[in-house]
């Protein structure tokens, strides 16, 4: 059972949005799916769907075409949060849900859970319109998952959220990875991305610019970063061999160097100046990678 | 259980429990109640009004033949006072409400009767016009004595002259039977009109607040946009046929129990045919006019723009009114044979051909055949439009988004 993008390219036009894209996305795995604005994400998940037709390529479900006939066993979250304004919240999910597919009885009984494990469970009697953003939120998300889908396309579940129920929706995303649902999710907050995601991809400008493994990724991007914080001026350390980018911060310097051993060669140079409070070698974020990638061919 | 299926139910349910539904039937039926029983409520207000009105006769001589001719045709409401008084007394006495009006009669240079009415305003122009009538009956009566004619003589020169209107066509309608159609068909035309304008803006209302509330991207990923398209569609067919029965209903009865209204207009026999070409047309005009306002409403992003995009298929429908309108005066003219085929007119212009005159079945049937030729070529091309449209965001205001979302639908 896996997702399996083939080659796939989509013009509108002259204008080519997706440019021969092949990802192939495991059962049970959480695919971080990123990209600057207008990268061809939306696209993507909407020929995943088949809202689109793919211009070439071809998009497979466990080697089955995807369409209308497997909406059941497919959920999506997307980008633009919306719901019917004027129904009530349990209304509204029983619609949704029977248009997936599931009986009334059984959504009643998901709808109870779902309410009472985002601590809302007074929601299901309001109309949409009278809940916060956040709110409408969670019920979009239930929306989504309600008939407990096999692949969950999420378009920014996130944003717009405060801490807490980032959290909460954090929880119940893992929760259905680990009951065995495939998950693909677009985000601009690469914190979560690298907190959920053990494969992902990042999209520029409708072609896939890095593409693998996390940890490969970081490992194969060579640059790490160094943070210092010293009770002495380390603006020298801009001009240093071998770094690449220097940021002064309050309380020292963040680097970002070519490799590892730039860093002990730095360390050299600053020991004996002063008292130095901190001096660690770091993983380059995924929010570095993203920028270097993505800004890069910017230029 | 398919998904056209809960799209349709969906529609209808929520649509039917809607206040804004309820509302405008309670409102509607209220409406034709009244109107089917207006007479009686004219009645029902002016039943102790009779009016006051003086008359200062300066001839002397007309007052008893004017007040006896007013008696014979029949006139209750006037209350006739002799005034021998000055005018200027009968002046403020109708400026102190105590008379309506006053009448001066008087003879002209050739001693016929003339005459004259005062009153605050002439806005009422039934109480003048009983007077008027009344005193040309009394001035033909002077007129003929004086050269001579004996009321026998009289009576024949205004005898009403006998005028057949006979229509050698076989099963054409009679005079009569033709002024019976035509009140039942302009009722039928009228709710027509309104339903097809109601139900398509309701479709369009419908498709434009689900993609500018943006519940469109789930409920796409879930059903096929042509499900949608027609599931709501006859959805609300469903709910506007309920609206239908149900007035039908409360006007049928109202009608039925008012003997006076059902012979004014003629409705002694309601032909069922012409009934069920009316739910026929209807229905066919809604599905044309539904399908196009379904696609206009997947193109528009806000609420606000709804207006302003279906405005050219409105005007459509409100021609084939006006020209349905012109067609119950003379619905032989060639101008309205011609309309009741080109499928936009049809719903109404055919209609208004079967409901009035006797059209042969071909003709009849040729019109429907068009008509759901194109119903089906709008169906198919709105549901790709639709498909397309759903998925665009943005300011959208004209038909080259048409365009543009067929597109979309293209690999």
């Amino acid at each position: 059972m896996s997702l399996r993008l083939q080659n796939v390219t989509k013009r509108f036009g002259d204008f080519t949005a997706v440019d021969h894209l092949t990802l192939e996305i495991p059962e049970r795995e959480m695919f971080g799916f990123l990209g600057a604005n207008g990268a061809g994400k939306t696209t993507t998940f909407r020929m995943i769907l088949g809202l689109l037709d793919p211009t070439e390529g071809e998009i497979t479900w466990n080697g089955k075409p995807i369409n209308y006939a497997s909406s059941h066993i497919i959920g999506y979250l997307p980008e633009e949060r919306g719901l019917y304004p004027k129904l009530k919240v349990k209304e509204q999910l029983i619609y949704l849900g029977r248009l997936r597919g599931l009986d009334k009885q059984t959504i009643i009984k998901e709808i109870e859970y779902w309410l009472e494990r985002f601590k809302v469970p007074d929601y299901a009697n309001k109309r949409v319109e009278e809940l916060s953003k956040g709110n409408q939120q969670k019920i979009q998300f239930i929306a989504s998952v309600i008939h407990k889908p096999k692949l969950l396309i999420l378009d920014e579940p996130f944003s717009g959220l405060d801490p807490v129920n980032v959290e909460q929706l954090k929880a119940a995303v893992v929760d259905l990875r680990n009951a065995g649902t495939t998950i693909v999710f677009s985000s601009h907050r690469m914190e979560h991305v690298e907190e959920l995601c053990e494969h992902l991809c990042i999209m520029h400008r409708g072609k896939p610019v890095v593409h693998g493994a996390l940890k490969e990724i970081k490992r194969s991007f060579g640059k790490k970063n160094v943070v210092i914080h010293a009770d002495f001026p380390l603006d020298d350390l801009h001009e240093f061999p071998g770094v690449v980018k220097a940021k002064t911060t309050a309380e020292g310097i963040h680097l970002q160097i070519e490799n590892e051993e730039t860093s002990q060669r730095i360390l050299s140079h600053i020991v004996a100046k002063g008292f130095i409070r901190k001096f660690a070698l770091e993983e380059p974020s995924l929010n570095d990678i993203f920028i270097e990638k993505v800004g890069a061919s910017y230029e | 259980m398919n998904k056209f299926w809960i799209v349709l139910a969906h529609t209808y349910f929520t649509k039917l429990k809607s206040k804004s539904f309820m509302i405008t039937t309670i409102i509607t039926a209220l409406l034709v109640f009244g109107v089917t029983n207006l007479n009686h409520m004219i009645e029902l207000f002016s039943k102790d009004e009779t009016k006051t009105v003086a008359v200062i006769d300066k001839t002397g001589e007309l007052y008893e033949p004017l007040k006896a001719q007013l008696k014979t045709s029949g006139e209750k409401d006037i209350d006739l006072q002799r005034f021998k008084g000055t005018e200027d007394k009968a002046k403020e006495n109708v400026q102190n409400g105590e008379w309506q009006a006053y009448v001066v009669l008087g003879y002209d240079d050739k001693q016929l009767p003339r005459a004259a009415y005062y009153a605050m305003t002439v806005a009422d122009s039934d109480t003048p016009l009983q007077f008027e009538q009344a005193l040309q009956q009394l001035k033909t009566t002077l007129a003929t004595t004086k050269i001579g004619l004996s009321p026998e003589q009289v009576k024949e020169l205004y005898e009403t002259v006998v005028f057949d209107k006979v229509a050698l066509e076989k099963n054409a309608k009679t005079e009569e039977e033709l002024n019976q159609a035509r009140s039942l068909v302009y009722i039928l035309l009228f709710a027509i009109y309104i339903f097809v304008l109601m139900y398509g803006n309701m479709i369009t209302m419908e498709v434009a607040t689900e993609k500018s509330s943006r519940v469109m991207e789930i409920l796409i990923s879930s059903a096929s946009p042509v499900q949608q398209m027609f599931g709501k569609i006859f959805g609300v067919a469903l709910l506007s046929l309920t609206q239908f029965i149900i007035l039908f209903a409360i006007g049928y009865t109202s009608i039925k129990e008012n003997g006076e209204l059902t012979a004014i207009l003629g409705f002694e026999q309601i032909p069922v045919a012409t009934i069920v070409y009316a739910i026929v047309f209807f229905l066919l005009g809604y599905f044309l006019y539904a399908t196009l306002f379904a696609l206009l409403g997947s193109l528009v992003s806000r609420i606000e723009e709804v207006q302003q995009m279906i405005t050219p298929v409105t005007l459509l429908v409100v021609v084939a009114f006006f020209i349905a309108m012109f067609g119950l005066g003379n619905p032989e003219a060639p101008f309205i044979t011609v309309t009741s085929f080109v499928p936009f007119f049809a719903p109404m212009i055919m209609f208004l051909r079967v409901g009035m005159l006797n059209v042969p079945m071909w003709e009849v049937a040729l019109s429907i055949g068009l008509l759901v030729a194109t119903i089906c070529f709008f169906a198919y091309f709105g549901a790709k439009v639709y498909r397309g449209g759903v998925l665009m965001y943005g300011k959208s205001t004209s038909f080259k988004d048409i365009k543009k979302a067929l597109q979309l639908t293209k690999k």
